[in-house]
């Protein structure tokens, strides 16, 4: 696909990519570009050894960010995302790992000494734990604060709020209490993003019949209820003949009365009245 | 100096004088926001220094997550909310890229040109809360008044003086009239130079300003690499990286300026970077305004772009394309980007993971200040006490992008 958008361009990413291949050797997991990004995933254990390699013998010398995300479905549910920067082959790359809540990521402050906040960010927004990391306090979230706010299953409006009492005269933390339930709209079409089940779809859902041992057979024909004495019954007419016609001119019963006059009639004034 | 002796220290025998703590901020005028740091001081001599940031974090990352792509763009006027149009620049760029769309060039240039105003801005701020940071009042009056005319520039481009809301994935929010161009040029050529040179002529020579600045917070090339430094910080390390230059988006590539780098890497160098940058950032400006084309000023690509209100009232489809635009939003392909762009403090970076939907599944900032103010602990040992406003200053540390 050409490419026509006016975002930054660098380096051509043509070559690197098996270049680091073969430098990184089982370190790496797999390589891939999308949308102009070479995006290496590394394994766990060794992400410390392959940035070393790509800083010292690749050139990538300067460490941007540490992204974390979170992905809820996945057994390893979060991903540290490494960027760097090479300043003398004006590229750039991203570097994957992936774990879970409990297995710690090797630190990279001994390569970088930036990685130290960036991993504490990362700590505090996701819970990610790193190895090594001998600051790893919370940088971003209140003094106190509990839960990894930045993972998917925190809510949006999270757990406490906080205001100033003028009758205690010092800030108070309250749970929320939302004064309407938070509302988020998907704008997905019911055909594409719906995780619910739409109405009338429900028997899609649903198991087959399970199947049964001895089969319904109809053995005797007069099992199946069908025979002479039916056919009998069949010919009797049970309909009373066609509807009645009236054209004679009189009213049909219940019909109200006839009001041509101005006068009106008497039922009339009664009415009114 | 041969046949001095120092006087002796008062402190005698089993008396020791400790080391004490001091609070700088949240609430100090020159911490340029509400950044606590805790100093640990041996005399007036600083032995460390702890940053304390976050307390102006709002959770702009997690929001953002909830909201259409296009609902998400104000949010990034009031990251730095001293420089908002370059904010929005790497957030449009980041969607641009996942989408591959393509810009107009009017639009190209109208970027461009937005945002080198939106650097003079910026720098105006800071190279004025710089010198006020070390004694000099008058300068940053002065510098006020520049200021006070990029946001009057702004406002009539978009109608809003700071929270531009003015770069939209495609393009740009609306033309700006002709006689806004003619009045920039001439600002440019008249009154934007006089006011900057005056102020600049109080400080740069001055000697108590060079006092306060040159020599404080020296970093060297490698420790500018290893710290995650950009923008003037790196620049003044003698590094000349800029992103503009070395990593062209928009129309960069066709403008003529040049990357000023410092020499000696300290506070000084630091300002001086700053100020040459200013200067550059004219030249971009009056070149743009010079080479603008007509056309357009955002993609005509319907399933991005919303089509204008005339247009609306006219054309049924222009009317549903308006609907599901501003209801529902677009939708961008799957996959994760990073973009950054040269901000005025520095790599302001966009990590926009997009699951195909039309709201971002993750959009990681990456801000100038987070990594600079890092570096604030080595680069502050052995300094004085007042030198820590100095350092502040050239750092140039706004809290809305830094805490997020």
């Amino acid at each position: 696909m050409a490419v026509v958008h006016s975002a930054p361009k660098f380096a051509t990413n043509d070559g690197v990519a098996d270049a680091l291949t073969a430098a990184l050797g089982t370190m790496l997991l797999s390589a891939h570009e999308a949308h102009g990004e070479l995006i290496l995933i590394v394994q766990r254990s060794s992400i410390e050894d392959g940035l070393r390699i790509l800083r010292d013998d690749h050139e990538y010398q300067q460490l941007m960010e540490i992204a974390g995300v979170d992905y809820p479905e996945r057994p390893e549910r979060f991903e540290v995302v490494y960027m760097l920067l090479s300043v003398t082959r004006n590229h750039r790359l991203m570097v994957k790992v992936s774990t879970d809540e409990a297995t710690p990521v090797p630190t990279v402050t001994g390569l970088w000494p930036v990685a130290g906040w960036l991993e504490r960010e990362v700590f505090d927004l996701y819970g990610v734990l790193f190895a090594g990391n001998t600051d790893l306090r919370r940088i971003l979230t209140d003094y106190g604060f509990e839960g990894h706010p930045f993972r998917k299953d925190f809510p949006l409006t999270g757990y406490q709020e906080v205001r100033y009492s003028e009758e205690e005269k010092r800030v108070v933390y309250e749970p929320v209490k939302l004064a309407q339930d938070f509302r988020s709209f998907d704008f997905m079409s019911p055909w594409e993003g719906a995780d619910y089940v739409l109405p009338g779809d429900e028997k899609s859902q649903m198991p087959a019949t399970p199947p049964v041992n001895d089969p319904k057979t109809t053995d005797k024909p007069s099992d199946t209820g069908a025979g002479a004495k039916t056919d009998a019954a069949a010919e009797t007419k049970v309909s009373s003949g066609p509807p009645a016609t009236n054209n004679n001119g009189s009213p049909a019963p219940g019909a109200p009365d006839e009001t041509d006059g101005p006068a009106g009639t008497p039922s009339d004034k009664e009415d009114k009245a | 100096m041969s046949g001095l002796t120092f006087e002796e220290s008062p402190t005698t025998g089993d008396d020791v004088i400790g080391n004490y703590t001091i609070n700088f901020g949240p609430q100090h005028p020159a911490a340029h926001g509400v950044l606590r740091m805790v100093l640990e001081l041996d005399g007036e001599i600083i032995e460390r220094a702890d940053c304390h940031v976050g307390l102006l974090h709002r959770g702009t990352e997690k929001l953002i997550e909830y909201k259409t792509y296009l609902q998400a763009l104000p949010y990034f006027d009031r990251l730095d909310y001293c420089s908002p149009l370059a904010m929005e620049h790497s957030y449009v760029l980041a969607i641009e890229k996942l989408l591959n769309l393509e810009v107009p060039l009017r639009a190209q240039y109208l970027r461009v040109l937005f945002a080198e105003l939106t650097r003079i801005c910026n720098h105006m701020l800071n190279l004025g809360s710089h010198m006020m940071d070390v004694g000099a009042m008058t300068p940053n009056l002065w510098l006020f008044e520049i200021r006070e005319d990029c946001l009057n520039f702004f406002e009539r481009a978009s109608g809003a003086r700071m929270h531009s809301a003015y770069f939209r994935p495609g393009g740009v929010h609306q033309d700006v009239p002709l006689k806004l161009l003619v009045d920039m040029g001439e600002w440019l050529d008249k009154r934007m130079p006089e006011l900057f040179e005056d102020a600049m002529s109080l400080v740069v020579d001055n000697r108590i300003f060079k006092q306060r600045n040159v020599d404080i917070a020296i970093a060297t090339k490698e420790e500018a690499l290893s710290w995650g430094f950009s923008g003037p910080m790196i620049r003044a390390a003698g590094i000349p990286w800029d992103l503009r230059k070395s990593q062209p988006y928009d129309v960069y590539a066709l403008m003529d300026f040049d990357i000023p780098v410092g020499t000696n890497s300290d506070c000084y160098d630091r300002f001086m970077v700053r100020v040459e940058e200013v200067r550059q950032s004219m030249r971009i400006m009056k070149q743009c305004l010079r080479d603008i084309p007509d056309g357009p000023i955002a993609s005509d690509d319907r399933k991005v772009v919303p089509p204008k209100r005339g247009e609306m009232k006219q054309s049924m489809e222009s009317l549903i394309h308006h609907f599901k635009l501003y209801t529902e939003g677009f939708h961008v392909p799957a996959g994760e980007v990073y973009v950054a762009t040269e901000s005025p403090k520095g790599e302001f970076g966009v990590y926009l993971v997009s699951d195909g939907s039309n709201k971002p599944y993750r959009c990681k900032i990456r801000p100038t200040a987070f990594s600079h103010l890092q570096a604030m602990d080595f680069m502050a040992k052995g300094h004085m006490l007042p030198d820590v406003t100095a350092i502040i200053g050239a750092i140039d540390v706004v809290f809305g992008e830094c805490d997020r």
